[in-house]
């Protein structure tokens, strides 16, 4: 069988997420309900969720969440490992076993710091250095995969429908201020526990319903980065992106919305503030390659908020909505309301336009 | 109204569909994402509490379906025949492909509503929104009407790109559209005594659904938008 990475994978899908604005914290289960509704709009072939806030007591540590092929692979992996970073805790990702979700690899999460004397070395920053590992370790082809590495979040991802996804990592046991959650429909995939959504890089989490078009021309510019694509997945380069756009250049959130689902020239040409339209035209010329052009509606989870956007032509579907401190978001209202059925103030994004919610005061979640 | 009422909870969408056309006319409730409610009917009466799912009475053949809350995408997909109430708002490309039948929406329409709506000879698809329309109103249109109310604006009451590629059909805007872009193969005017007239019983149907006033709705400005050729894209690939 081929595996992801060896096959170019469009996909369908549907997204859903919450956060709670001050920082309440909500278990996994809610996000699930979300998804239920939805259950159409996946195939089987991937689930998975992002929570933030999920491990307080270790919240200084990087969560690294792997996927080895064999123990093999864990012992080697982690003997790397151990070369670059202190690992404080080490253990199996708690699964439950069940018929719907077979074929599971080596899940285990590490929490480590990385080792002083090595960033030194490297002369890089802790984020810049945990990038660098993760790239290399997903490149190696070792037999091991690192699919989160955050703070004080978590991606949970496998073959499978997302609610049965939910149930076997035990989603309820987890307590966060917001959870990302995706269902997928690839079209033509063998479907590998790696290429589920969400799709993650330190606390950045993306997930997406759609299928761009820009992959390739996105992708060439990304890897002058260092970023290595090795899923072949529209959505993976969407958050190296980010990453990029918003760790090492510094842009905002809107800066960075403004570069992927760009404004239309004629757009910014009608434009009446000439210095908004001064900045765009900016971003247009300095980032020409990282436009993200097909239909897309994507949620960006990230330490203290979500991001929800639409492509500039809102060829995909997405709705938010409020109630009390918690905001809802979703492919369609109705899973909206199967998380919260006295849902206020619903309505749909204008295409391009990022729908940014973070918490009322950072670290809210403690 | 007379008839039963079924509880979608729990039940998909074949489930649901195989009780309302055993049912007839029926109140449905708890209805919570489930696609297709209402597909090809022909004389059923349903009424719906809760949120149905996607194609909302697609193919609908002469039902009556009507939503008290909102809808999602694609409301009357490729629908022939029948009306479509809805009293909230309403999801992307409603009435896509439309060839016949109404649909009436009190609150506002998504993306691409009335796309690629048609019509032939008496089968003249409509479309009324009484809040606003989103970017890409009437996308190819090819025929129909559609009206766009814009009651409780504050803005434009369509967005961006209205009547891209339109190239048939009809398309009502209340209010004067100033600051609208239209593109170059359309002529939007000022309605006329005559183009009002030909509005006034979708108008009262819609006032009467949703206790508006007509006579001020049809009092008030609009301005029409019409391709300016029956045929634009006559020399495109062979002169036809």
């Amino acid at each position: 069988m081929m595996k992801e990475g060896q096959l170019r994978i469009p996909s369908g899908c549907a997204i859903a997420a919450v956060i709670d604005r001050d920082g309440g914290r909500m278990p996994g289960s809610l996000v699930t309900e979300a998804m239920r509704p939805m259950h159409e709009r996946s195939n089987g072939l991937g689930g998975g969720f992002a929570g933030y806030g999920i491990y307080p007591e270790y919240r200084d540590f990087y969560a690294l969440h792997f996927f080895f092929e064999n123990r093999d692979a864990r012992k080697s992996c982690e003997a790397s490992l151990k070369e670059r970073f202190e690992i404080v805790q080490s253990e199996l990702i708690p699964t439950r076993k069940i018929p719907t979700v077979t074929d599971e690899p080596v899940i285990w999460r590490y929490f480590v710091d990385p080792l002083k004397s090595c960033l030194a070395a490297e002369q890089v920053d802790e984020r810049e250095f945990v990038v660098r590992t993760v790239m290399k370790i997903n490149t190696e082809n070792r037999g091991g995969y690192v699919f989160s590495s955050g703070k004080n979040m978590g991606a949970f991802k496998a073959v499978g429908y997302p609610e049965d996804v939910s149930e076997f990592y035990r989603l309820e046991e987890y307590e966060g201020y917001a959870w990302t959650a995706h269902g997928r429909y690839p079209t033509n995939t063998p479907g590998w526990w790696g290429g589920a959504h969400p799709f993650t890089l330190l606390d950045w989490s993306v997930v997406h319903n759609g299928e761009i078009s820009s992959y390739d021309a996105n992708r060439r510019w990304i890897e002058m980065f260092g970023y290595k694509c090795t899923l072949q997945t529209d959505t993976e380069v969407i958050t190296y992106i980010m990453d990029y756009l918003l760790r090492r250049q510094g842009l905002t959130l809107e800066e960075a919305a403004s570069v992927v689902a760009a404004p239309f020239w004629s757009k910014i040409d009608a434009m009446q503030d000439p210095k908004a339209a001064e900045k765009l035209r900016y971003l247009r010329t300095v980032f020409p390659s990282l436009l993200v052009t097909g239909p897309f509606s994507i949620v960006l989870g990230f330490d203290g908020g979500l991001m929800a956007l639409n492509d500039r032509l809102k060829l995909r579907s997405m709705v938010v909505g409020e109630k009390g401190s918690r905001v809802y978001i979703a492919s369609e209202e109705a899973a909206i309301r199967a998380m919260e059925p006295e849902a206020e103030n619903i309505f749909a994004p204008v295409g391009g336009e990022p729908v940014i919610v973070t918490l009322n005061r950072k670290g809210g979640a403690d | 109204m007379d008839g039963k009422t079924i509880s979608a909870k729990g039940l998909d969408s074949r489930a649901i569909n195989d009780a309302i056309r055993e049912a007839g006319d029926c109140l449905l409730t708890d209805c919570l994402g489930q696609r297709f409610i209402g597909a090809g009917m022909n004389t059923e009466d349903i009424t719906i509490e809760g949120i149905p799912g996607n194609a909302l009475g697609a193919y609908c053949n002469g039902a009556r379906i009507t939503v008290h809350g909102s809808a999602q995408d694609a409301v009357g997909d490729t629908m022939n025949d029948g009306v479509i109430v809805v009293h909230g708002s309403i999801g992307d490309a409603a009435g896509y492909a439309m060839r016949g039948g109404k649909i009436f929406v009190r609150g506002n329409a998504g993306y691409r509503a009335g796309i690629h709506m048609k019509e032939y000879k008496e089968k003249v698809p409509l479309i009324v929104i009484g809040g606003c329309a989103g970017c890409f109103l009437g996308e190819y249109q090819a025929g129909g009407v559609i009206v766009v109310l814009g009651l409780d604006a504050a803005g434009p009451i369509v967005g961006d790109f209205p009547c891209t590629g339109m190239h048939g059909g009809k398309m009502f805007l209340r209010g004067s559209c100033a600051g609208i872009t239209f593109p170059p193969q359309v002529t939007a005017r000022t309605a006329t005594a005559e183009d009002m007239a030909s509005i006034r019983v979708p108008l009262e149907e819609f006032a009467a659904l949703f206790g508006q006033n007509a006579d001020e709705l049809l009092a008030s400005e609009f301005t029409v938008v019409t391709p300016d050729s029956r045929n634009p894209y006559q020399r495109m690939y062979v002169g036809n």
